[in-house]
């Protein structure tokens, strides 16, 4: 590959996304930190933002490599790439053909981070900092990087299939969605639940969190074509009109049904929208963005409820908000998809062609039930190994001194 | 000598101050806590999801006066933090043995 393809305005525009996309994760931490008690918040913010350390390691040693090296059979990538073996200052033939590959697989590694890091908000409150890190590193092994193959490599049997997946509903948010309810059954309620009260003890933090994440978000959408180009500026647009419309229409469902109007819910509907547009955000347009949106809150607000009924405690509504989000988002891009958006993507039901919305649902039944399988068994090696929940006195005295021998605030 | 302590709702506080304050009274303290009456707690919702909160924020008075400013006292903070709605708070009057001024060693109604 002659250096001389190398484009300066996709590579600028590509490394200040991989940039917006890590800003995601700390993000993350300060939207899950503000929604737990005070003396879980250190626990909460580090696992996080301690993604963002362990998987950069991964992603070095075999994890880029896993993902988008050369395919073995669709399914997964072989180690050839293992500790960046050629992946350099040029640029890759298959991806984002225009920057230097290091700088694409920067950005895809951001993607990782953020992704196990959703998760936590599941289990938060009492896991055990040790099985959060054992679980990461596997999770992310055995069911990030195979997915991840599956949909955005070049041969990976999804994408060939012909399923849609801009920036990661599958990959990511149904995926974590799905791992979530997983860890939340699996390691059980928080001590207390259904008698005493869970307060967020931060509100503010939690919509300044959630506000990073919009931020990020157009890093997430918009880099995910790849280039500086037109697909790249709509996407741009659709994630933000997405969000503003859940915003809307969670506050309005809560206004409704409950009678306040509040700050918690105009922050998850924002992010309920951004986690719905996320797969189809390079192939709808902003009509088509606002009624993912609109949907997108009212469904994920009511999903809310279902913990309760079904008696899990999914902690800070990881299930709700990136289970349910992401599960309407790819199928809803098997519905607004449109060709006058993107020509490389495809057409959807309202633009004459209902079988995408067929191979959107094989991508979401699959992915459900290996991330779902696959989790439940990873929960339980890292239970044998190291133990995933910390004792009831650890629970009670809570996790930042517990765990870290430190508290989050000294008053 | 009288202690007076007073648990009035917090948004009262700068009206019982001004009140107390024209009474001549000589010094006061005051204390953040929370607790419940016969008002309960109240209900506040994340997501949906209610949860009773049974202790609400009060602020407590607690001021040492001469018996025979009790009632003059007792009637300003009555008034000033009436709101006439439930959680109003509550007014205990209690004898006090002695009061010792740290400074000057002064005992009784002169160290008030």
């Amino acid at each position: 590959m002659n250096p001389s393809a190398i484009n300066a305005g996709d590579t600028a525009f590509m490394m200040i996304a991989a940039a917006l996309v890590m800003f995601m994760t700390p993000g993350l931490a300060l939207f899950y930190g503000g929604l737990v008690r005070s003396k879980n918040v250190l626990s909460t913010v580090v696992q996080s933002f301690f993604s963002l350390g362990v998987i950069g390691l991964m992603w070095v040693l075999y994890g880029y490599s896993i993902a988008f090296g050369p395919d073995m059979g669709g399914v997964i990538g072989n180690l050839s790439w293992a500790f960046l073996d050629g992946v350099g200052l040029e640029p890759s033939s298959t991806y984002a053909t225009t920057v230097p590959h290091i700088v694409f697989c920067a950005f895809q590694l951001m993607f990782a981070s953020i992704t196990p890091a959703l998760i936590t908000g599941a289990f938060a409150e009492r896991i055990k900092f040790s099985g959060f890190l054992l679980f990461t590193v596997l999770w992310t092994t055995f069911v990030y990087l195979p997915v991840c193959h599956w949909v955005w490599a070049a041969d990976g049997w999804l994408l060939k299939l012909g399923a849609l997946d801009f920036a990661g509903g599958t990959v990511i948010h149904l995926n974590s969605g799905m791992a979530a309810l997983v860890a939340a059954i699996f390691i059980g309620k928080r001590k207390g639940y259904g008698r005493d009260s869970f307060l967020p003890h931060s509100l503010g933090m939690s919509v300044l969190g959630a506000g990073i994440l919009w931020f990020g978000w157009f890093g997430f959408n918009a880099g995910s074509a790849g280039a500086a180009n037109g697909v790249a500026g709509s996407a741009f647009f659709v994630t933000h009109i997405a969000a503003a419309a859940a915003m809307v229409s969670w506050v309005g469902a809560e206004w409704l049904l409950h009678g306040k109007p509040t700050a918690l819910g105009a922050a998850s509907g924002a992010v309920a929208g951004l986690v719905a547009i996320t797969p189809a955000s390079g192939f709808v347009g902003p009509m088509s963005a606002i009624i993912i949106g609109l949907v997108a809150g009212v469904l994920c607000y009511l999903a809310i409820s279902l913990k309760s009924k079904f008696k899990y405690d999914d902690a800070l509504d990881v299930v709700a908000v990136h289970g349910c989000g992401g599960t309407w988002g790819a199928i809803a891009t098997g519905l607004f998809a449109s060709k006058a958006i993107n020509s490389a993507g495809a057409d959807g039901l309202f633009f004459g062609n209902p079988k995408l919305v067929v191979i959107q649902l094989v991508g979401v039944l699959v992915t459900f039930a290996y991330s779902g399988i696959l989790t439940w068994l990873i929960l339980k090696i890292t239970d044998k190994a190291v133990g995933f929940r910390v004792s009831e006195e650890d629970e009670s005295v809570g996790l930042d001194l517990s765990q870290h021998n430190e508290v989050g605030y000294n008053l | 000598m009288k202690k007076i302590e007073a648990i009035i709702k917090p948004f009262k506080l700068d009206d019982v101050k001004d009140a107390l304050n024209g009474l001549g009274i000589t010094g006061m303290t005051i204390s953040e806590v929370k607790g419940y009456g016969r008002q309960k707690g109240h209900k506040e919702m994340y997501r949906g999801a209610e949860y009773q909160v049974d202790f609400n924020p009060k602020i407590k008075i607690e001021l040492v006066v001469r018996a025979e400013m009790v009632d003059k006292i007792v009637n300003a903070i009555r008034e000033s933090a009436l709101s006439g709605k439930i959680g109003d708070g509550k007014i205990f009057v209690l004898p006090v043995e002695e009061v010792v001024r740290v400074r000057t060693g002064e005992r009784g109604e002169a160290a008030i």
